[in-house]
């Protein structure tokens, strides 16, 4: 069973803005999908679709087999969805934004008030239950907008940035959640700008780009596509004169850079500085190779 | 299955909006019981007493059920009006669109939050006219059945009037340009028939004489117009906004892009 199905989906604003320019894909029931594309490619755009905050041009989309355009409350039913921007009266209390959300869904007050109390407590928001909206702060907007989209245990969870402006503690606990949830079967989609996210959590991984869908692949694979690494070397004081291959660059007397093919291992570098006397007191690498990659991508689709 | 389902979203919207208006009990109460006060005051009491009988009964007795239905129609109209520009505003109004909550029961839901206002308000102004007159009911159901389809009738209005609105200015416009002017041309504060027929026959394009005066009646047994077309002018639009309102929101205008 498909979780998303989308099919040539083509979105042209009011004003003649092309946002998507015919994107098909499709996320498996039980994934953990990031959409990801630089600011303005896309990728609110295609959750607002899904989502029917926005309204289609032209394209397909389903959601657990149900069309949005012939089942679209089935459709709905089956996603809870987390915004990029906060969306939530900032006059209501807490927990009647969560249990008003329940009821939208069907869910009686009195389970309503059960699962608020769950949700809350999953999120941190147990004690600030009472306050108005507007007085917590940026994490906990998040999170609270999180417990909106769990109320009515939604199959599919669509997140769009949920860790901007998180902390990072926060963020790790976060991540944790996520990963039980998605343990515990729901489907989840989320967009970040923030790689190192994408990695740890995701298994596929789409990449749009000026409203055009440039990568659709398994994170494994994507990575396996990396095929060098740049790691700094702080070293000893190195000698004037030193015969090391191509593959290192001296940057000062005390760091090195080198080049590794992902499949040669390090040993080889490893031996060849022992022999010319270097000791080598810690590495690291240059940059996130994913974020390289990623840049590549994208630059390349803009051409 | 599916009507439980609504009836609970539909009391969710409910509750949330009665719960808004009580909250802000200072800004939405509060004012229209001290003007209707005010106005009893003066124009009853004060002017009132000098300008004798009105229709068959004083004049303070004439006006009271006027103002009752200005202060429902004003409320009404303003309570959807501001809720739902504010929803939109504040953006969670989206809450309502994620969720499988069709449109109807979101039309319906905001009016029911209007009405709750009007209906309270309506009452809260009964209560004080009793300071100033004794309360005498002619026609119960007309009564009832009129101030119920009138505070409908505005709170779709006020709806439409949110869908269109790009600002909070555009919330204002409709109540002080049609909506007040309209009011006081309707009938509150005399009787049409002492009108020239000239007016007379302006007036009766206002559908606010109706609502007046099917109210009026359903108090006082006096009225300038039959009832049953009052009840019909209010039916036929209830129909036309209702329509204009389900398509407006179907179609999404200003809800999304
Ligand atoms: N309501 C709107 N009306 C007109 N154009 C819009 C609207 N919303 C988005 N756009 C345009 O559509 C394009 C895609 O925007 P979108 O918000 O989907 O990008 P994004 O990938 O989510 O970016 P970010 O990472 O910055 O959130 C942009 O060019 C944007 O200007
Ligand atoms: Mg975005």
């Amino acid at each position: 069973m498909n979780a998303i199905e989308i099919k040539n989906l083509i979105k042209i604003y009011k004003g003649g803005n092309t946002a998507l320019k015919g994107i098909s894909l499709t996320v498996k029931q039980g994934d953990f999908y990031a959409l990801l594309g630089p600011n303005g490619a896309g990728k609110s755009t295609t959750i607002g679709i899904l989502s029917s905050l926005v309204n289609k041009t032209s394209g397909e989309v389903k959601i657990f087999g149900d069309d949005i355009d012939t089942h679209l409350e089935d459709a709905k039913r089956h996603i809870g969805l987390v915004p990029q921007e906060f969306n939530f009266n900032q006059f209501e209390a807490v927990e009647q934004i969560l249990v008003n959300q329940a009821g939208y869904y069907g869910l009686p007050r009195k389970e309503a008030w059960q699962r608020a109390e769950i949700c809350l407590k999953q999120l941190d928001l147990w004690d600030k239950r009472k306050q108005q909206s507007r007085t917590l702060s940026g994490g906990m907007k998040r999170r609270l907008m999180i417990a909106r989209a769990l109320m009515h245990q939604p199959k599919l969870l669509i997140l769009d940035e949920p860790t901007a402006g998180v902390d990072i503690e926060l963020r790790r606990s976060m991540w944790v959640f996520l990963q039980q949830l998605n343990k515990e079967g729901i489907t989840i989609v989320l967009t970040t700008h923030y790689l190192e996210e994408a990695e740890t959590l995701c298994r596929n991984i789409g990449i749009i780009n000026q409203g055009e869908l440039i990568e659709n692949t398994s994170m494994k694979s994507l990575l396996a596509r990396i095929a060098k690494e740049t790691f700094v070397l702080d070293t000893s004081t190195l000698p004037e004169q030193l015969q090391l291959g191509e593959e290192f660059t001296r940057i000062d007397e005390h760091t090195l850079e080198v080049e590794v093919l992902k499949d040669e291992g390090l040993n080889a570098t490893f031996a060849k500085l022992t022999e010319q006397g270097v000791q080598v007191l810690s590495m690291r690498n240059k940059s996130n190779r994913l974020e390289e990659l990623f840049v590549e991508l994208v630059q390349q689709g803009s051409h | 299955m599916k009507g439980q389902l609504y009836f609970t979203a539909f009391k969710s919207i409910l509750i949330k909006e009665i719960y808004r208006f009580t909250r802000i009990w200072v800004q939405t109460l509060v004012p229209p019981a001290i003007t209707m006060s005010l106005y009893f005051v003066i124009f009853g009491n004060l002017i009132g007493s000098r300008i004798g009988e009105m229709g068959g009964v004083s004049y303070m007795s004439f006006i009271v059920p006027g103002l009752i239905m200005m202060s429902v129609i004003t409320n009404s109209y303003s309570n959807v009006a501001s809720s739902f520009y504010s929803a939109k505003f504040q953006r969670n109004v989206e809450e309502l669109l994620v969720a499988p909550v069709p449109n109807h029961i979101m039309i319906l839901g905001y009016i029911g939050g209007g009405v709750a206002r009007g209906l309270l308000v309506g009452l809260i102004v009964t209560c004080i006219s009793q300071f100033f007159v004794t309360l005498q009911i002619h026609h119960f159901f007309t009564l009832v059945v009129t101030v119920l389809l009138t505070s409908i009738t505005f709170a779709l209005a006020g709806l439409i009037n949110a869908i269109f609105a790009k600002s909070f200015d555009d919330i204002s416009i409709i109540p002080t340009f049609v909506l007040t002017p309209l009011t006081y041309l309707g009938g509150v504060f005399y009787s049409i028939s002492m009108l020239p027929d000239f007016w007379q026959g302006v007036s009766q394009l206002n559908p606010i004489v109706y609502m007046i005066n099917a109210f009026r009646y359903g108090f006082l047994g006096v009225s300038d117009v039959s009832v049953w077309v009052s009840l019909l002018v209010i039916c036929s639009f209830i129909a036309v906004f209702y329509s204009v309102a389900y398509y407006l929101v179907n179609k999404g205008i200003g809800l999304r892009s």
